[in-house]
C-alpha cells in the first residue's frame, strides 16, 4: 500500500505563546518544534497499515529546514522517505494556498490512502485534510479514532456530539485523525530507528517543481490573513474558600458563592 | 453587489442542533449590518418540517435539500449539495456551525469555493461594511483577529455555545423553498450511527463541566464527579494525565490536544494545570479548583479555590448542592 502522511510541524504545547512586534505573528525564537500531535497519530497509523499491508509510508511536510528534524523524526519511527516542500513564497500562504501545494505533491505520489491530523495545535485551521481532498477530488473522512482497511477500502470510527459515526470509503481516500495520545499510543523513535533514517531518503522541493507558482500559493493568493493578535483577558486568581471552615463548611460557602455571587448553579 | 447573508444549519437525528440557531442569530447582525437579507440552507433527511424554525432566529428564506441519503453527514454529497445553492448567489458572508461536522464541512466547502475560512470563531464584527473575525489559536493561548482579501468570500464558522442566541420568535415565519437534490457519485458513505441515549451532556456544548484529573487516583473514583455532575446538569471531563492512564475515553479529553471547552462553570477536580490544560479551559466564565497541593499552577487561574481532598470535599459538596436544588 503506498501511503502519504502529510506532516506539520508545530511549537510544542507546552510553548508559551508571546505576540511579535508586528502584532500579527508569534514570537518564534527559543520555541522548541515538535510534529503536530494528531499528525504524529497519522504516522503512527500509517506504519500500522504498512505492517498489516506493506508498502511504504512518505511524510510529504512544508516550512524552513527546521522542519527537516521532524521528517527525520517520523523516519526515525519507521517511514520510508520524506518530501520537504520548503519555498519562501509559501510564507503567508492561506490554507487554501497549502492545501494546492500539498495535493500537488500528493499527486506526483499517486498514493493509495493520504493521512493526517484533523488538525493541528498551532493555528487549529482544521481544514488542511479536508482541503487537499476536495483539490484532489477524493473522498476524506474525518477525525478518526480507529481506523481498518481491506486494501481497497478504509473505515473509521468518527465521534461526533453525542455518539459515533462508522464511515467507510474506497481507496483513493485521504483520513484525518482524531483521538489522542492514549487512542494512537504513537511509537517513539527506536536507536536503529534513528541511525537508519539518516540515511533515507529526504526530498527537497520547490514551488515551481510542483508546477505551481507564488501567485497561486502565496500570500498574494490568500484569501484570508490574521490582521492582528491579541492576548486572551488574563484571568486573576480569585478567592481560596477557606476562613477556619471544615470540609462541609467550605462545601456550603462554595455551593453559596456559585448560587448567589456567581450565580452559575 | 452581494445579495445575501448564508446561515447554514446542521441537522441530525429529526431536530436542528442548538448551535444552529446561534449561527443563525449572528448571521442576522450582520446581514442587518449590511442591510441584506438572509438565506438558510438546510440538509438531512426529514428537514423539511422543521426548516420554519430557523426563521424564528432571523432567517427569511430557508433552502431546503431534504433526502434520505442526506440523513449522516457525508462529506462527498453534502459539499455539492450546498455549493451549488451558494454558487447560484453573491452571498457577502456565509456563516456554518464550528461544530464536528461543521468545521470539516466548512473546510472542504471553502476548497470548492476557492475562498478563505476563518474557523471555530468566537466573535464577528461587521464595520463600514468590512467583516472581521475572531478566532482562537494554540487552543485559546492567543487570538486572531481575521480579514478576506478584496473580493475574498468570507466563510466563517462559529463555535458553538459562544455567540448569543437571540430568543426565538415564532411569529417570524421563514418562507421555505425545498431545492431538487441531485446527488453525485460518491465513494464514501456512513456505515452506521450510534447516539448516546443517556442523556449524557456533550462537553463543547455543556454549560457545567466537573473536570478530574491524575488526583483521582483511579477510574472507579470518577463515579464521585459522576454524581456531583448529575446533580448539576453537567458534562464529566478530564485531563489528559488521566486519559493517558486509561480512566476516561478520550472523548473526555480537555487541553490543547483535546476538546477546547467554553463552559459557564468550570470544576476543576485533582487537576494541577498544566498550560495545555489551563489552555483548553481557560475561557470559561467561572473556574473552581479543588486541590490538595495549594501550590497547584490551577489556583492561579481560578475563581474559586479550594484546598482540600477531593475524597472528603467532593462528597460533601455534591451533598451541600442537592440541599440547594432542593430548596430552591
Amino acid at each position: 500500500m503506498n501511503i502519504v502522511v502529510l506532516l506539520k510541524q508545530t511549537p510544542d504545547t507546552e510553548s508559551v505563546i508571546r505576540i511579535a512586534p508586528d502584532g500579527q505573528s508569534i514570537v518564534t525564537q527559543d520555541l522548541k518544534w515538535i510534529i503536530n500531535p494528531y499528525d504524529e497519530f497519522a504516522v503512527e497509523a500509517a506504519l500500522r497499515l504498512k505492517e498489516k499491508h506493506g508498502g511504504t509510508v512518505t511524510i510529504v511536510s512544508w516550512g524552513p529546514q527546521r522542519v527537516v528534524e521532524s521528517v527525520r523524526t517520523a523516519l526515525a519511527m519507521g517511514a520510508d522517505k520524506g518530501v520537504l516542500l520548503d519555498d519562501e513564497a509559501l510564507e503567508g500562504s492561506d490554507s487554501l494556498g497549502v492545501a494546492r501545494a500539498l495535493a500537488a505533491a500528493v499527486q506526483g505520489l499517486e498514493p493509495d490512502i493520504v493521512l493526517c491530523g484533523s488538525r493541528a495545535v498551532d493555528y487549529d485551521l482544521a481544514q488542511r485534510g479536508p482541503m487537499v481532498a476536495e483539490l484532489l477530488g477524493w473522498p476524506h473522512l474525518g477525525l478518526a479514532v480507529s481506523l481498518e482497511s481491506d486494501g481497497s477500502t478504509v473505515t473509521i470510527e468518527r465521534p461526533i456530539e453525542g455518539g459515533k459515526v462508522t464511515l467507510q470509503a474506497s481507496l483513493p481516500a485521504l483520513v484525518t485523525m482524531g483521538g489522542s495520545h492514549a487512542v494512537w499510543n504513537p511509537r517513539y523513535a527506536s536507536l536503529p530507528g534513528i541511525m537508519k533514517a539518516k540515511k533515507k531518503p529526504l526530498e527537497m522541493k520547490k514551488l515551481a517543481d510542483l508546477g505551481l507558482s507564488a501567485d497561486e500559493c502565496g500570500a498574494q493568493a490568500a484569501k484570508i490573513r490574521i490582521v492582528s493578535l491579541e492576548m486572551p483577558p488574563e484571568r486573576k486568581p480569585g478567592r481560596i474558600i477557606d476562613d477556619g471552615l471544615d470540609t462541609e463548611g467550605k462545601a456550603a460557602a462554595l455551593v453559596k458563592a456559585l448560587h448567589e455571587e456567581a450565580k452559575v448553579i | 453587489m452581494a445579495d445575501c447573508v448564508v446561515s447554514i444549519a446542521e441537522f441530525r437525528a429529526g431536530n436542528f442542533r442548538r448551535v444552529s440557531f446561534e449561527v443563525a442569530s449572528e448571521a442576522r447582525k450582520v446581514a442587518d449590518a449590511l442591510n441584506l437579507p438572509l438565506y438558510g440552507i438546510a440538509v438531512g433527511c426529514g428537514v423539511g418540517e422543521k426548516a420554519v424554525e430557523l426563521g424564528y432566529y432571523g432567517v427569511d428564506k430557508v433552502f431546503v435539500a431534504d433526502d434520505a441519503a442526506l440523513e449522516n453527514y457525508v462529506p462527498e454529497l453534502y459539499v455539492p449539495v450546498v455549493a451549488s445553492l451558494i454558487e447560484q448567489w453573491q452571498p457577502a458572508a456565509v456563516f456554518l456551525p464550528a461544530s464536528v461536522d461543521g468545521k470539516d464541512l466548512s473546510a472542504r466547502l471553502a476548497a470548492r469555493l476557492q475562498t478563505g475560512l476563518a474557523q471555530d470563531c468566537i466573535q464577528v464584527v461587521c464595520d463600514g461594511g468590512v467583516i472581521k473575525a475572531k478566532r482562537p489559536i494554540f487552543a485559546g493561548k492567543c487570538l486572531a483577529w481575521c480579514e478576506w482579501a478584496d473580493g475574498a468570500l468570507p466563510m466563517i464558522s462559529c463555535r458553538p455555545n459562544v455567540m448569543d442566541c437571540q430568543a426565538a420568535d415564532a411569529t417570524r415565519q421563514a418562507q421555505v423553498e425545498k431545492v431538487p437534490v441531485d446527488l453525485p457519485e460518491a465513494r464514501s458513505q456512513a456505515l452506521g450511527v450510534e447516539l448516546d441515549t443517556t442523556g449524557k451532556v456533550e462537553l463543547t456544548e455543556a454549560e457545567i463541566i466537573v473536570s478530574g484529573g491524575r488526583g483521582m487516583k483511579a477510574a472507579e473514583n470518577f463515579a464521585i464527579l459522576e454524581q456531583l455532575a448529575k446533580e448539576l446538569g453537567a458534562a464529566v471531563g478530564a485531563s489528559r494525565a488521566a486519559v493517558d492512564a486509561g480512566w476516561r475515553p478520550h472523548s473526555d479529553q480537555v487541553g490543547q490536544t483535546g476538546k477546547v471547552v467554553n463552559p459557564n462553570l468550570y470544576i476543576a477536580v485533582g487537576i494541577s494545570g498544566a498550560i495545555q490544560h489551563l489552555a483548553g479551559m481557560g475561557s470559561s466564565k467561572y473556574i473552581v479548583a479543588v486541590n490538595k497541593d495549594p501550590e497547584a499552577p490551577i489556583f492561579t487561574k481560578a475563581d474559586y479555590g479550594i484546598v482540600e481532598d477531593l475524597f472528603k470535599f467532593i462528597p460533601a459538596f455534591t451533598e451541600e448542592v442537592r440541599k440547594m436544588k432542593s430548596t430552591c
